[in-house]
């Protein structure tokens, strides 16, 4: 059987999702199990997997800001960058207050856009 | 209400440990979250292209409840529509999903119970690791006794999931085309929830030198090596930042 046969089945996005989606994303979580199981939890070699993790997280950050899927793309990139400034400047002055950060660099990026469509 | 089978028994003596099923519904409650809400919105926004990509409800469903990690979502809807074969959509897929692991491994010291906790409740627990899970209970779980919190885990987990799925589901019925504006705010969303987040749910100074590494390394490894530059992002970024606050805390030896 040929792709083109393949992808005209209505089953075969399901299997793409099964084998490709499901199983290519749950492998990580089952080895992050078995690898995490021997981790002391106030040992050294932990520090430094959340490190790692942590740094992975904030490397997602930066590029869903930098290089944005969809329509956000459309933004001029100081505008993101400057949205996402207030609203991380927000969270502080809120006293690390989650909603406030989330809102004001909303806010921000909503005036700005606006903005820029009137003057466009 | 009804009556209770066995009589209940208002004034457990203290020091009982409080039943799984009760740190599960504690989870439960907690999901009613901002979290929650924030990535019910970056769903509402996924399921708009969705429907633009051309994938069927069903299809929309079975990524959001089976995938459950919101990037790798987005990279098997392209291949899905780009028509790509099982082998290099799986491998596309799997490079968008290793973060996964050293989450994971982070998370396990956390809701283990050594010598109690079974290895198929830690395979169920994580399939409910994904950013915002992850980052919340990174930050609130040590706060819980021990036995509490593998099941409070999955109690927040499939909670906040399931709602998302039902939501995933409305809006891709309900709503044609976003306007672009909406769109485009919902997609924000996410990455600055993170950011805040992520610096809350930070413990010590080398979580938070981490944060800073990864990203400023995460845009320059995306340019100059594509395809694994999350995973070097969290080596180089993770490796300097322990070794950094390290030698800090230890000097060299």
């Amino acid at each position: 059987m040929t792709d083109a046969l393949l992808t005209e089945t209505w089953w075969w996005p399901f299997v793409m999702i099964l084998v490709a989606g499901w199983f290519a994303t749950d492998v990580w979580r089952w080895l992050g199990v078995f690898a995490g199981g021997r981790l002391r939890e106030d040992g050294e070699l932990l520090i430094w997997v959340r490190c790692v993790a942590t740094a992975l997280v904030a490397g997602v950050i930066s590029k869903l800001i930098l290089f944005p899927q969809g329509i956000l793309a459309e933004t001029p990139i100081w505008l993101r960058l400057a949205a996402t400034g207030v609203g991380f400047a927000a969270f502080f002055a809120a006293r690390q207050r989650v909603v406030v950060g989330v809102l004001s660099a909303e806010a921000f990026l909503l005036c700005g856009w606006l903005a820029l469509d009137r003057l466009g | 209400m009804t009556v209770p089978e066995r009589p209940e028994q208002p004034d457990s003596p203290p020091g009982t440990p409080v039943p799984g099923r009760v740190w599960m519904l504690r989870g439960a409650r907690a999901a009613i979250s901002i979290p929650a809400f924030i990535l019910t919105a970056a769903f509402v926004g996924y399921a708009g292209l969705a429907r633009e990509t051309g994938l069927t409800l069903a299809e929309t469903l079975a990524m959001t409840g089976l995938v459950w990690a919101l990037p790798s979502i987005v990279v098997l809807t392209g291949a899905l529509s780009s028509g790509m074969g099982l082998l290099p959509a799986g491998l596309a897929v799997a490079l968008a999903s290793v973060r996964l692991m050293p989450m994971t491994m982070a998370l396990m010291p956390l809701i283990k119970v050594p010598g109690k906790t079974r290895n198929w409740q830690l395979l169920v627990a994580s399939h409910f690791v994904a950013v915002t899970a992850w980052v919340y209970a990174m930050k609130h779980l040590p706060d819980l006794p021990r036995e509490g919190r593998l099941p409070f885990f999955v109690g927040f987990g499939g909670s906040v999931s399931s709602f998302v799925f039902c939501m995933t589901a409305i809006a891709y019925l309900l709503v044609e085309r976003l306007p672009d504006i909406v769109a485009g705010a919902l997609f924000l969303l996410t990455p600055v929830y993170f950011l805040c987040s992520l610096w809350g749910a930070s413990r010590l100074n080398a979580d938070r030198v981490a944060m800073v590494a990864g990203l400023a390394l995460g845009p320059l490894f995306f340019i100059y090596f594509p395809g694994l530059d999350l995973l070097w992002t969290g080596l180089a970024g993770g490796t300097l930042a322990y070794v950094g606050t390290r030698l800090y805390r230890r000097g060299l030896a």
